[in-house]
């Protein structure tokens, strides 16, 4: 639980330190979310007159949702003492009881920033949610499992090979995932304009610890989903549960590996790619969705395909 | 058990009468409410005894036609719901104790409320046709009675009206699939049916009359114009039992015929009932969110649960089909924990529209908005009914549509090319509903509760009395229950599915840490009580290590909003404006929807507008045709209204020659 934490800010870092030296810049120093955190976390909060008392809980909330998620994944080990208390599906779910909350927050104190973003998110998220499940359902179709443990030994076991269905629900996956994260070319994580924020316009009342909070979640919803990807389609190197110290060590060493890939991969398609209107979107999720429709209907007409 | 369970009935009928002596003094509906809180709780326990001990039993009455009699009968399906219905009655009745007093017409809802809960447990009870339809028609007679109580204001008896239409067109279904089971042998008893099932085509016509028949009353689309209508249209603890218990009732009607009477099935019933439960979740939440009446868009919701009910239903009668024995036990079970479920948080949330709507005077969510301070307790027990609806975990409504999911994941097995096809889709558009349906209720909450009153009349709102707070704050920890601990709910359901299907899910009682494990661990598991403890404890360390190691200091402050806050309540988002970007999304194509912008010329004083036209298709295709069929025809019959004595006894006398013609060429 601790070590996706600590590892969050520092994989948000990367991104950042990387698409700077693409433009050309110095960019922060690899370090500077914690810097964020930390900064945010001494200072004092500023609530808006018209804020309930919901608004206060829901940082904490979003928070908590988001780091059990994250903390279920398996990320270089397989056999987690509680990853059977809930499957990708709930996975998915408990994150999107986490938006449904951050939503609710950015309706909370009655400004018209908050209410774009929710409603722009929510409007992302009904497309989002159910191209993730047909992904789930394509992937656990092949490995004959919903819980990511048995789908990532699944995967190792050679018995997989390579297969269309698979090859579509990882698309999808990439795309869903750039989505969920409120990543370039959906959403904007480092703009302040007001028409082309989503995330940030919901967050926009929080500050001090609250906002810390919600920065974190962020990140840990960044490592949630890169540590799906990997687990289930780059799953090499995860130690088995009775695993010696040695095949731990090189699975940790991999995934961090893995992490920074997918760091690097995330920052130059951040770096090549220009935002879409709002009114895209739902074009490139509603692809989403249909790769992953398309991936489960050809696992439903032939199991090998 | 029967016995007790009809005395109960006898109750309830006894107290109508009552209730139209006392309707006058200011003491009857506390009477009235408190009893039917009594009765509804004895038959809820009579239920649960019988579901989890008592073997069926059975009771012949020498009522209703001479030569037939009354039967009834308590097996396990009836057992369950029972349950389920007379719980939602008694949360109903509870709610309706605080609710209640500010009726202002008191003797129109007291004598019917008892007589409709007695006709909801009689169809439950029925063991014979005939008194199971005469129950359904009473059960839809007094409901209409209900639905017309506010008969003054504005298109309520229009709603009653189309209620009474369709339930009428509902119960020709059911009267004509009933007749073609007894068919010739006048076999009305249930028994005598499962043990002479009809032949395959019957049975084809029957499955189709019964999916109309119960349809009509469930609500699922086409046949759910009533019913956005109807219940809202009653006073709210009624609204919560049409939508959250009467349309059970419905859904047993289906379960009974289908499951139990028909015998064996084929598979392709469970393709209909798929694909009209598939598109009934999805038009019903996208119905929903257009909505900006608080009541309204919670009877839509309805129709989105009764569809994905129907989804667990279907998959249930294509596993049975195929002989895939403990398959077909999940997606029953899920369809049924569904049914429970639905109807804990659909009351609930009914009980909080009723708490806003006394509070405030106003079911239009534009007119909402920051109820949260004024009516915290309301709006916490709100919130929670809308995570359960919003299927997000820890709470009820995500167990039921997982174990839903997970009996998709079975279901390539299916040797069926339509089935191989058809499900897939289906699952994708459970899995869009259940995204949409959390979208909705981030606006139904976020709207009327958060943000700033829009009118002063929500800006003076109280918190509603303590009674009605007690049933709002009892289905909460219901809905939490069956969230965290769903192995209790899902074992309870084994004697159901072993009376229907031979087989049960895995025992979940005796698993480590009580987790659900439908099929096998290594193929699927969840553990509501684990996530719960676990988001817990991490948001109270969080929340603890940051007071004590960092800042726990607070000011507050104007908002910030980018440097621009507007003080006026209206620059906020609107029920309408929060649901611009799915309309534009989905109902572009399945509503029509237009935009039309008015803008005024530089100079000129009026004010812009921007109206939104939505047109309802399924109602211009199938609805509007026949009205204006019947015009038409009414017209032209009119003629037959003046006709002198000697045409009209012509017209007798062709009528009775036809009439023996036709009977001398069919002998």
């Amino acid at each position: 639980m601790l070590l996706v934490l600590l590892l969050a800010p520092m994989l948000t870092g990367l991104v950042r330190v990387v698409k700077a030296r693409l433009l050309r810049r110095q960019g922060p120093p690899l370090l500077q979310p914690y810097r964020d955190l930390i900064r945010l976390l001494r200072k004092e909060v500023v609530l808006a007159h018209s804020a309930s008392w919901l608004f206060r809980v829901i940082p904490y909330l979003v928070f908590a949702g988001t780091w059990v998620a994250a903390s279920l994944v398996p990320t270089f080990r397989s056999g987690l003492l509680f990853s059977w208390s809930a499957d990708l599906i709930a996975l998915i779910a408990l994150l999107g009881s986490a938006r449904f909350f951050l939503a609710l927050a950015g309706l909370d104190v009655g400004t018209s920033f908050g209410g774009i973003g929710s409603s722009r998110e929510v409007m992302i998220a009904s497309l989002a949610e159910p191209a993730m499940l047909m992904i789930v359902f394509t992937v656990a179709l092949i490995a004959g499992s919903t819980q990511l443990s048995v789908m990532a030994a699944h995967m190792t076991s050679g018995a997989v090979g390579l297969r269309v269905s698979l090859g579509l629900a990882l698309l999808a996956l990439i795309m869903v995932s750039i989505a969920e994260n409120a990543r370039i070319p959906i959403d904007n994580p480092a703009t302040h304009l007001e028409l082309t924020m989503v995330h940030e316009a919901m967050v926009l009342e929080y500050s001090g610890r609250h906002l810390a909070l919600i920065d974190l979640a962020s990140e840990l919803k960044l490592l949630f989903y890169v540590s799906v990807i990997a687990c289930l389609f780059i799953p090499w190197g995860i130690a088995p549960p009775d695993g010696n110290a040695g095949a731990i060590a090189v699975g940790a060493a991999l995934y961090v590996a893995k992490l920074a890939a997918g760091a690097v991969l995330l920052a130059v398609f951040e770096t090549s790619i220009a935002k879409m209107r709002v009114f895209r979107v739902p074009a490139f999720l509603g692809a989403a969705l249909m790769l992953g429709l398309l991936g489960t209907l050809l696992l439903f007409v032939s199991g090998s395909l | 058990m029967v016995t007790f369970a009809l005395f109960c009935v006898v109750a309830f009928l006894s107290l109508s009468p009552i209730a139209v002596v006392l309707s006058r003094s200011p003491r009857a509906s506390g009477v009235v409410y408190a009893s039917c809180l009594i009765i509804t709780l004895t038959l809820a326990v009579v239920g649960g005894m019988c579901l989890t001990g008592q073997p069926t039993s059975r009771i012949t009455l020498p009522l209703s036609l001479p030569w037939l009699g009354a039967h009834f009968r308590v097996d396990a399906l009836s057992a369950f719901f029972l349950v389920v219905v007379n719980l939602g009655g008694a949360a109903a009745s509870m709610f309706a104790l605080g609710y209640g007093q500010r009726e202002h017409a008191p003797e129109r809802v007291l004598p019917f409320y008892p007589a409709y809960l007695a006709g909801m447990n009689v169809v439950i009870l029925a063991d014979d046709a005939f008194s199971f339809l005469v129950a359904w028609e009473f059960m839809s007679l007094t409901s209409w009675a209900l639905v017309v109580a506010h008969h003054r204001e504005r298109d309520n008896l229009q709603a009653g009206y189309i209620y009474l239409l369709m339930a009428g067109f509902g119960t020709l279904a059911l009267l004509l699939a009933f007749g073609l089971l007894a068919g010739g042998s006048n076999n009305y008893l249930f028994e005598s049916v499962r043990a002479t099932p009809p032949s395959a085509g019957v049975a084809a016509i029957v499955i189709v009359l019964a999916l109309v028949g119960a349809r009509s009353k469930a609500g699922v689309v086409p046949r759910h114009a009533w019913l956005p209508l109807a219940h809202p249209a009653a006073p709210s603890h009624i609204s919560a039992l049409m939508s959250g218990v009467m349309t059970k009732v419905a859904v047993y009607g289906f379960v009974r015929i289908a499951f139990d009477l028909l015998g064996p099935p084929v598979w392709w019933w469970s393709m209909l009932v798929l694909a009209i439960g598939g598109i009934t979740a999805v038009m019903g939440v996208l119905y929903a969110l257009m909505q900006h009446d608080l009541k309204r868009l919670l009877a839509y919701h309805t129709v989105e649960n009764i569809g994905i009910i129907f989804i667990g239903l279907g998959l249930a009668l294509a596993f049975k089909a195929y002989g895939m024995a403990d398959a077909a036990a999940l997606a029953l079970t899920a369809g049924l924990l569904h049914v429970f479920n639905h109807s804990i948080f659909k009351s609930l949330l009914f009980f909080g529209a009723g708490a806003v709507l006394n509070a405030t005077g106003e079911r239009d969510m534009e007119h909402l908005g920051g109820l949260i301070h004024r009516m915290p307790q309301t709006a916490f027990a709100f919130l929670v009914g809308c995570v359960a609806i919003s299927a997000l975990p820890p709470l009820n409504g995500f167990v039921s549509e997982w174990l839903t999911f997970q009996a998709i994941l079975l279901s390539p097995q299916l040797s069926s090319w339509g089935l191989k096809f058809l499900v897939p889709a289906v699952g994708a558009l459970l899995a869009l509903s259940a995204a949409l349906a959390a979208a909705c209720f981030v606006k139904a909450f976020g709207i009327s509760f958060l943000g700033r009153p829009r009118t002063p009349a929500a800006a003076g709102a109280n918190e509603t009395d303590s009674h009605s707070l007690a049933a709002m704050f009892f289905l909460s920890v219901l809905c939490l229950v069956a969230g965290v601990l769903p192995g209790i709910f899902i074992d309870a359901l084994a004697p159901v599915t072993n009376a229907l299907l031979g087989v049960s899910m895995p025992h979940q009682a005796g698993l480590d840490w009580l987790t659900v494990v439908p099929v096998a661990e290594s193929r699927s598991s969840y553990n509501g009580l684990l996530v719960f403890v676990f988001v817990v404890m991490s948001g109270s360390i969080a929340a603890f290590a940051i007071h004590r190691l960092a800042s726990d200091k607070m000011r507050r402050g104007p908002a910030w909003d980018c440097g621009y806050p507007d003080p006026s309540p209206a620059t906020q988002y609107t029920a309408s404006s929060f649901a611009q970007p799915i309309r534009r999304v989905y109902g572009t194509t399945v509503f029509h929807a237009r935009e039309v912008g008015d803008m005024p010329p530089p100079g000129a004083v009026r004010p812009a507008r921007l109206t939104v036209e939505i047109r309802d298709l399924i109602w211009d295709a199938a609805y509007a045709p026949i009205a204006v069929f019947i015009e038409y025809a009414t017209g032209r019959l009119n003629v037959l209204q003046f006709l002198t004595i000697r045409r009209y006894l012509t017209l007798v006398f062709s009528a009775l020659v036809l009439l023996l013609l036709v009977l001398a060429i069919w002998s």
